[in-house]
């Protein structure tokens, strides 16, 4: 275990050693000059000129690389360009947004997905089955920010069941929790779509093992064979939907985050890149890349301590 | 093609996804309305015999919006499919081909790089940087279409290449190129095509959403994520702004979903065996 542990460490250092080179890379290859396209063309040449010197933009490549780096390293973000604030005290506020949006989420697409995956695997080729999968093929169908202009037209417009967006702090946790909801509803819908999907194909194909049957020759009842041999063997390709879905999340949060104004990361991103406040955009990018990549060794790790056999594997 | 028609999800599937595809080539030489003429006079119309799906607030005729706007998705996530297909699938017969090198080494874990960043994440930064258009959409969609496509033929040419007909060619003395393109390829056009389907769909869905946000097409070229983005302020008085456009992308998407998973059952022996 604890090979595999160091070996996949290993790779989550490259990935995001790669991860950072390709960040760079794609802001360091816009045509022209970066400081000149943020601050437009009507500019002095001097706010330009000061603005390179600020960026480092008058030094090479590699020597600006190691700074952005090392200062991500030391949570030093570097300085807003728009608000004059260093970027890690902008996320900072934030991102008490968009990690809760994300789990809640994650939280909500699992809790739809489990219930009606293992009912229609159980209830093959029933009617139950028939309308998960029918809606289901929907649920993945719909976009999601579409979705979320509906429900908001329907249940915060019409019926004031929700607040149409905004956020009010955590201050006021049952408030903040409640506005984050529907939010998070519309980010989990096709989510909880597909993970239910998975999760039935992972279930149909454990439940024609013969260890299935042998549980149930033994005297297990249908629903303790489900429960005990069948969901922990279908767990594997759930798991790494689960893993994949919340880099989903997190990023999907950006389009949501606009729709129902929460001061989130992905508004914070999608507002710099309208004011073209590259140095905040860079470096919101590196960080959600670097929880998305945390994610992925965290799932990593859990394969292996629900199934031995990778470990040996690896 | 006639043992898919057999199965009543690809058949109605292709129907749906059919219907947008011909809406799209009739709008190059016909729609009811012109979609770049301003007609304030006629805005905000709820549907009626003249105009099907009524008008928006430029007064354009929602129904032709949405024929011309099916062409940009369309040809987005064609074209997008296209880039992960041309550059994916040799990336992936290399990989295979030459198992267990470097090669196959610094393929693969350059596709686990792309997979690692969020899709839409980097769709963003890249039309954060090189500014929106189409174009850009298409790129930033096509990136991520390449990985898919290298995986899934490097997992199937594996599996090719132990077969006995690969071997009986190598024995002929042919080339792994040419084995990979004679021999390999042609085996995997079924796999092939069931994926081109479901990335068909996914690029449907990400250039709405890109355009949603302002980051695809640009005006005048009328897209559906646009036109839903058009709508937010005006969906309490104005439903049929929302509705319509919204619902021309769950048709499309379910339409080629429909489509993918019934040419999967089909292919798929071993599925089709369950299903009996």
């Amino acid at each position: 275990m604890l090979r595999f542990t160091l070996k996949r460490l290993l790779s989550l250092g490259l990935s995001l050693v790669a991860a950072s080179v390709a960040i760079f890379f794609v802001v360091e290859i816009i045509p022209g000059d970066p400081a000149r396209l943020m601050l437009g063309i009507n500019a002095t040449q001097d706010a330009v000129d000061a603005l390179r010197t600020q960026m480092g933009l008058d030094q090479g490549v590699l020597a600006r690389y190691r700074f952005w780096v090392s200062g991500l390293v030391q949570g030093d973000f570097g300085i807003s360009y728009t608000y004059r604030v260093p970027v890690s005290e902008m996320v900072q506020g934030r991102v008490w947004v968009s990690l809760p949006l994300a789990l809640y989420a994650l939280l909500l697409s699992t809790a739809i997905a489990f219930p009606i995956g293992i009912l229609a695997a159980a209830k093959r080729g029933t009617w139950a089955d028939w309308l998960v999968m029918g809606g289901t093929q929907l649920g993945v169908a719909i976009p999601n920010f579409w979705f979320a202009m509906l429900m908001v037209s329907i249940l915060a417009i019409k019926y004031r069941l929700f607040s149409a967006g905004g956020f009010p702090g955590w201050e006021a946790p049952l408030l903040a929790l409640k506005s984050l909801t529907l939010p998070a509803f519309v980010l989990a819908l096709p989510q909880a779509s597909i993970l239910a999907r998975v999760m039935r194909s992972a279930l149909l194909d454990t439940l024609s093992e013969d260890f299935m049957r042998t549980a149930r020759a033994k005297g297990r009842s249908a629903r303790g064979a489900m429960v005990h041999h069948a969901l922990r063997n279908a767990m594997i390709p759930v798991l790494t939907i689960i893993g994949l879905q919340f880099s989903f999340l997190l990023a999907g949060a950006i389009i949501i985050e606009k729709i129902f104004f929460l001061p989130g990361l992905g508004s914070m991103i999608f507002t710099a890149i309208t004011q073209r406040d590259l140095i905040v955009v860079e470096s919101v990018v590196m960080l959600l890349v670097f929880a998305v990549i945390l994610v992925t060794f965290v799932v990593d790790i859990t394969y292996a301590l629900v199934d031995p056999r990778l470990r040996r594997r690896a | 093609m006639k043992r898919a028609f057999k199965m009543p999800g690809f058949t109605i599937g292709f129907i749906v996804a059919f219907t947008f595809v011909a809406a799209a080539l009739l709008s190059f030489i016909w729609t009811p309305f012109g979609t770049d003429g301003v007609d304030i006079v006629n805005k905000l119309k709820p549907p009626d015999s003249t105009n099907w799906f009524g008008t928006d607030h430029l007064g354009r005729d929602i129904f032709s919006m949405i024929m011309v706007g099916a062409r940009t998705s369309i040809a987005v996530a064609i074209v997008a499919v296209g880039i992960g297909v041309l550059l994916g699938v040799p990336l992936g017969l290399a990989a295979a081909a030459r198992k267990g090198t470097l090669l196959d080494e610094v393929i693969m874990r350059g596709n686990d790089l792309i997979f690692a960043f969020p899709a839409l994440l980097i769709a963003i930064l890249i039309t954060a940087v090189f500014g929106p258009s189409a174009t850009n959409a298409i790129i930033a969609i096509g990136i991520f279409n390449i990985p898919v496509f290298a995986r899934l033929t490097r997992g199937g040419a594996l599996s090719l290449w132990t077969r006995d007909f690969v071997l009986a060619a190598r024995v002929a003395g042919k080339s792994r190129l040419r084995i990979s393109f004679e021999h390999i390829l042609p085996n995997l056009t079924n796999l092939l095509i069931v994926q081109g389907t479901i990335q068909f769909s996914l690029g449907i869905l990400a250039e709405a959403a890109l355009s949603y946000i302002g980051l695809g097409a640009q005006p005048p070229i009328p897209s559906w994520g646009r036109m839903l983005a058009d709508s937010q302020t005006m969906v309490s008085f104005a439903p049929q702004l929302a509705l319509f456009p919204g619902i021309a992308i769950v048709l499309t998407v379910l339409g080629l979903n429909l489509m993918g998973d019934a040419l999967r059952d089909l292919f798929d022996p071993k599925l089709r065996r369950d299903r009996q």
